[in-house]
């Protein structure tokens, strides 16, 4: 429970977090610290170096461009939830980030973090999926654009570099029906198996995205449930292929049979709501 | 007008609600050394060899030690059940057997220090085959000590060779059931993990710093661990967060730091880790249960015949007794004509068992009530009913079990109906037909358990005493130890309400062994009914003394002297003229040579018996498997109540913590006998957002057995919840022909319940 020994630098803008990760290669950036501080405390993480970007200033904020919203990185979860624009324009960003954690966590969590975490667990990486996000990473070279679709790439892995930072998320707007479907043993607890659906031309009538959460090794898309609704298939029959292409993990809250079992019903309850058109978040 | 009965508010919270309270881990001990625990990775292994080298070397280290520096005895739970050969040695000696057992204690001047230093110590270990499963450590194939023969600790009654034919208990039943039920390991998980801090005065004498529910017995094991009289050892329980049983019996990891301090010269202090504490502070319950239930098909039972393998872990503890009292509570609050009991307690390679929240009475009534609704569902009758056909009759108290257990008084009947009324029960079972004639997704399930506990249940006595002081205010000390229970309040209300002073006024001492005089401590429900008792007959002593003093200043008679209506004092009847500040009594008092202090080993008239009913409504979703608790109602009669409020919290924390292990809790282990639930992410604790509002209604029936008319109140919530959750999710699922899920029943567990009960 006392992490291994470390330093400690605040960054004050994106260039010198870059600066600093690129001077020293065992250093790793700080945000909320929701994921990063207790796996150190578990001396799971032994960073030599911890760059922290709270102080960085202008990487919290929502932004309405059109055609879609751009969400900074340190954008807590608690701001998300309580967004007006993003309560408009991307609801189900807004409903998921209200079920992530409890209420400490939502108020230091960042969305940068959650996605740059790459936690196949984690709530915000399979509604940015479903959005079909694009994420923006600055490294030494510059601000790179990354499609969510590329960014997970493994366990804990994303796209991006040693030393870039992510900096911004984008996302198309998403006004349609939408649903979130988190199935978890406790109010507090991550998601066993999550679902979101959003329809994707944003009147709700489709063609849907689905994306799952803790279903493999990274946050997934459901294609095989999408290539079905998007050929008319109902929710049960499209649901009843939530589990393809999927390799869900046995843990202590469920098997992976069971959490195939899971998907296909969060699924099919996931499609009904989202089908049944747009909807504000409660 | 008495205060006794009223709600009156914590006088306590107000700390606890501004600065915060005072734990081992806040208290001031300067230039004091840190200790960490290198801790066992492996269930069981033969310990080839430690290397502390590189440790004593690292920044800051002051000392490493192995169980060969410390040459302690082991100590061992003072219980003849126990053989010598289990004993438990202070730091692991030759063996480990559980992960977490401490090997080498490493002290820094820093925490940290000692944590880095941890790292640096190298164990050689020859890992030898684990025994997890209790049912198999049965087999004895692969033994603990090997020493012993065997891995049973002790047993308790015979097995029941004849079954349920001819010449059996269940001879001439209708209907037999049978049913095994795992009652699982559960973690106690205090808020507060366990600490203790040693410091040794300029005399040689020992103060030491303790989270414990017993500092009396504590200092016990410390004298003897350090060779010294008892009188050399002060001990000193500050505010404790939290114990639930688990922090009776003192921990050889706690003990260790006293012996440290006094081999450095050295305040020492230790802090365990919420991991660590998941690992070493004991576990609760762990029985196997196989119960037989017989009788006819109007809902007699006739015989009853419970099994239970007791899994005691790596070294019997308090764990390894608990089948005794899960013998004593064996039929419950039922008149059953034949009954039967045989029990093993064995060890394996586990965290060591010990009490917890009921200690052996919540698996007795688990056992029982679970039966119950087996029985009714195999002939087809509602439980509740089944259960009125079966209660103890109020008019039969005191009644002697067919175990041999006498309880007090009780009113079984009475607590069932009230339940029945208040939840709403009939209505409730026509809206379960209703989403069942609908075949929803989401089910209803009612789940009731009729609760007899036994409190207070060892013989002996437990000291208070009350004095005047010269402001003429009154201080009580008292041995027992309250640690969250709301003890201040309580005893200053029965020394407020002897003495006419306001409870504001009553200075309240415990836990402190240079302070009080002697005591036992605060478990197994028995406070209020011993230590009390013992304040309530001691403050009784003072207002004598004070009254045959007050009459004497006053040339009065000792009966025409009453307490000060408008409080303070006292004064001749019907002369508030004629009157004595408490303060000019204590001041005369003690110019005469005889404070007003009195001191009173009270010795307890026996055990009483907390009685209830508790219904849980539940909602389960058939594609899932969650379960929501949408109600709990509960009837809960543990004699007269002294005040409300605080026995309110004791239920709704014992509630909270029934329907916990029902629900979500179990302590979980490998097959190798590794952990998994070393977190309170992973052991799935219990939070509010899964408890709905509780639906507390009261019956009052006062024991004789004290002048309070009390009995005990802190673990009937958890007694009486467990069964009535775990049969509520049974009776959701029971139209789809599930009859049993074992606790926790956990959203995969009920959804393959339901999959495997499918046509
Ligand atoms: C008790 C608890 C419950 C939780 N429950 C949930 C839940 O139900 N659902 C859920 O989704 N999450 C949950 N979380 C995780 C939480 O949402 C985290 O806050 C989030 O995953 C990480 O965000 P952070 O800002 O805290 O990141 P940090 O912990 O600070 O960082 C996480 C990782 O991302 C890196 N990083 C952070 N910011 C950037 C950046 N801008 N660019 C590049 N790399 C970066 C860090 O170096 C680190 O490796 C829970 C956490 C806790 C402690």
């Amino acid at each position: 429970m006392i992490p291994a020994r470390f330093d400690y630098r605040r960054a004050g803008s994106v260039g010198e977090a870059v600066a600093l990760l690129s001077e020293f290669p065992g250093a790793k950036l700080l945000a909320g610290g929701h994921s990063l501080l207790p796996l150190m405390r578990l001396r799971l993480a032994v960073p030599s170096l911890l760059i922290d970007i709270g102080p960085v200033s202008g990487l919290s904020y929502v932004r309405d461009e059109g055609d879609h919203l751009s969400v900074g990185a340190l954008t807590r979860h608690r701001d998300l939830e309580l967004s007006e624009v993003v309560r408009r324009e991307a609801p189900v960003l807004s409903y998921a980030a209200g079920q992530v954690g409890d209420p400490q966590v939502r108020h230091r969590g960042t969305i940068g973090g959650s996605l740059a975490h790459g936690d196949p667990a984690s709530d915000l990486p399979a509604v940015v999926l479903a959005l079909d996000g694009t994420l923006v990473a600055e490294g030494p070279a510059g601000p790179r654009e990354i499609p969510a679709t590329d960014f997970f790439c493994g366990f804990l892995e994303t796209a991006i570099g040693p030393d870039e930072v992510l900096t911004e998320v984008r996302l198309p707007k998403a006004r349609g029906g939408w649903s979130f479907q988190k199935f978890n043993r406790r109010a507090q607890d991550w998601a066993t198996v999550g679902v979101v659906a959003v329809a994707g031309d944003g009147r709700g009538t489709g063609p849907f995205r689905v994306a799952l959460v803790n279903m493999g090794l990274t946050p997934l898309r459901a294609a095989a449930v999408e290539e079905a609704a998007a050929g008319g298939a109902g929710p049960a029959e499209a649901a009843s292929r939530a589990a393809e292409g999927t390799e869900p993990p046995s843990d202590l809250n469920a098997t992976a049979e069971f959490r195939r079992h899971l998907a296909s019903v969060l699924v099919r309850r996931a499609l009904e709501e989202a089908m049944a058109g747009e909807r504000t978040v409660a | 007008m008495s205060i006794l009965g009223h709600r009156v508010l914590r006088k306590e919270d107000i700390k606890f609600l501004t600065v915060g309270g005072t734990y081992v881990d806040d208290v001031d001990l300067p230039g004091a050394a840190w200790l960490a625990y290198v801790r066992s990775p492996l269930a069981h292994a033969r310990i080839a060899g430690i290397d502390v080298t590189r440790a004593r070397q690292a920044p800051g280290v002051v000392d490493a030690v192995t169980a060969q520096d410390v040459g302690l005895a082991p100590s061992r739970m003072d219980a003849d059940e126990i053989p010598e050969v289990m004993a438990r040695p202070f730091l692991a000696t030759g063996t480990v057997r559980f992960v977490g057992e401490p090997v080498v204690a490493v002290v820094a001047n820093s925490l940290a220090e000692a944590v880095d230093a941890c790292e640096l110590v190298e164990v050689d270990y020859d890992p030898l085959v684990p025994v997890v499963d209790p049912s198999m450590a049965l087999d004895d194939d692969v033994l603990l000590f090997p020493e012993a023969g065997t891995n049973v600790v002790t047993s308790i009654g015979e097995p029941n060779v004849e079954g349920v034919g001819e010449g059996s208990l269940f001879d001439g039943c209708e209907v037999v059931v049978r049913q095994r039920i795992l009652n699982q390991r559960v973690a106690p998980c205090p808020l507060e993990v366990r600490a203790s801090a040693a410091t040794f005065g300029p005399d040689g004498r020992l103060t030491f710093y303790v989270s414990s529910q017993t500092p009396f017995t504590m200092r016990e094991d410390l004298a003897k661990m350090l060779g010294v009289d008892e009188d050399r050892v002060r001990v000193i329980a500050p505010d404790v967060g939290g114990g639930f049983g688990a922090k009776i019996e003192p921990y050889p990891d706690e003990l260790l730091v006293a012996w440290l301090a006094r081999r450095l010269s050295r305040p020492v202090r230790w802090t365990e880790t919420r991991s660590e504490s998941m690992l070493g502070i004991g576990h609760g319950r762990g029985q196997v249960q196989y119960v037989t239930i017989g009788g006819s098909r109007d809902g007699k039972v006739a015989a009853y015949y419970l099994e239970v393998v007791q899994d005691s872990g790596a070294y019997p503890q308090i764990g390894a007794l608990l089948p005794d009292l899960t013998k004593t509570m064996l039929t419950g609050t039922y008149d059953i004509p034949k009954a039967g009991f045989f029990s093993r307690s064995v060890v394996t390679n586990t965290t060591p068992l010990t009490a917890y929240r009921g200690a052996g009475r919540p698996e007795a009534t688990a056992a029982i009530e679970r039966s119950m609704d087996l029985f009714a569902a195999e002939i087809g009758m509602d439980p509740a009913d089944v259960r009125r056909a079966n209660l103890i009759g109020a008019d039969r108290f005191p009644f002697t079990t067919v175990i041999g257990t006498q309880y007090d008084i009780g009113d079984y009947q009475g607590a069932l109906d009230l339940l029945l009324e208040v939840s709403g029960y009939k209505e409730l079972r026509e809206e379960q037909a209703g989403r069942r004639r609908s075949a929803a997704p989401s089910q209803l399930g009612l789940g009731m358990s009729v609760y007899v506990e036994i409190t207070n249940a060892d013989e002996g006595t437990e000291f208070s005493s009350v004095e005047i002081r010269p402001d003429g205010k009154a201080v009580v000390k008292t041995g027992t130890s309250a640690h969250g229970q709301g003890h201040a309040t309580a005893w200053s209300m029965v020394v407020a309400e002897k003495l006419g002073l306001s409870v504001d006024d009553v200075e309240f001492v415990q836990s402190d062994t240079d302070i009080v005089k002697s005591g036992i401590g605060t478990f197994g429900s028995r406070s209020l009914q011993s230590g009390g008792v013992a304040t309530r007959r001691a403050a009784t002593r003072v207002l004598e003394m004070a009254k045959d003093l007050a009459a004497d200043m006053l040339e009065t008679a000792p009966e025409d002297v009453v307490a000060d209506p408008a409080g303070g004092g006292l004064q001749v009847a019907g002369v508030p003229s004629a009157r004595k500040s408490w303060a000019e009594l204590s001041g005369a008092a003690t110019e005469r040579g005889a404070p007003l202090l009195a001191e009173v080993d009270y010795e307890f008239q026996g055990a009483t018996y907390p009685f209830g009913a508790h219904l849980a409504v539940v909602e389960v979703d058939t594609e899932t498997g969650k379960v929501v608790l949408r109600r709990m109602v509960a009837v809960d009669d543990a004699g007269r109540i002294l005040n409300p409020l605080l026995a309110d919290g004791q239920i709704h924390g014992g509630l909270a913590q029934g329907v916990a292990q029902a629900l979500l809790e179990e302590f979980r282990y490998d097959e190798d006998g590794n952990p998994l639930t070393t977190n309170l992410a992973d052991y799935t604790f219990v939070s509010a957002a899964e408890l709905p509002s509780f639906e507390c209604a009261r019956m009052e029936t006062p024991t004789p057995k004290n002048e309070l008319g009390a009995k005990g109140i802190g673990e009937s919530g958890t007694i009486g919840s467990t069964p009535a959750v775990h049969n509520a999710v049974v009776d959701a699922l029971a139209h789809l022909g599930v009859r049993h899920i074992d606790m926790p029943t956990t959203p995969e567990r009920v959804w393959r319940a339901i999959t495997a009960a499918a046509p």
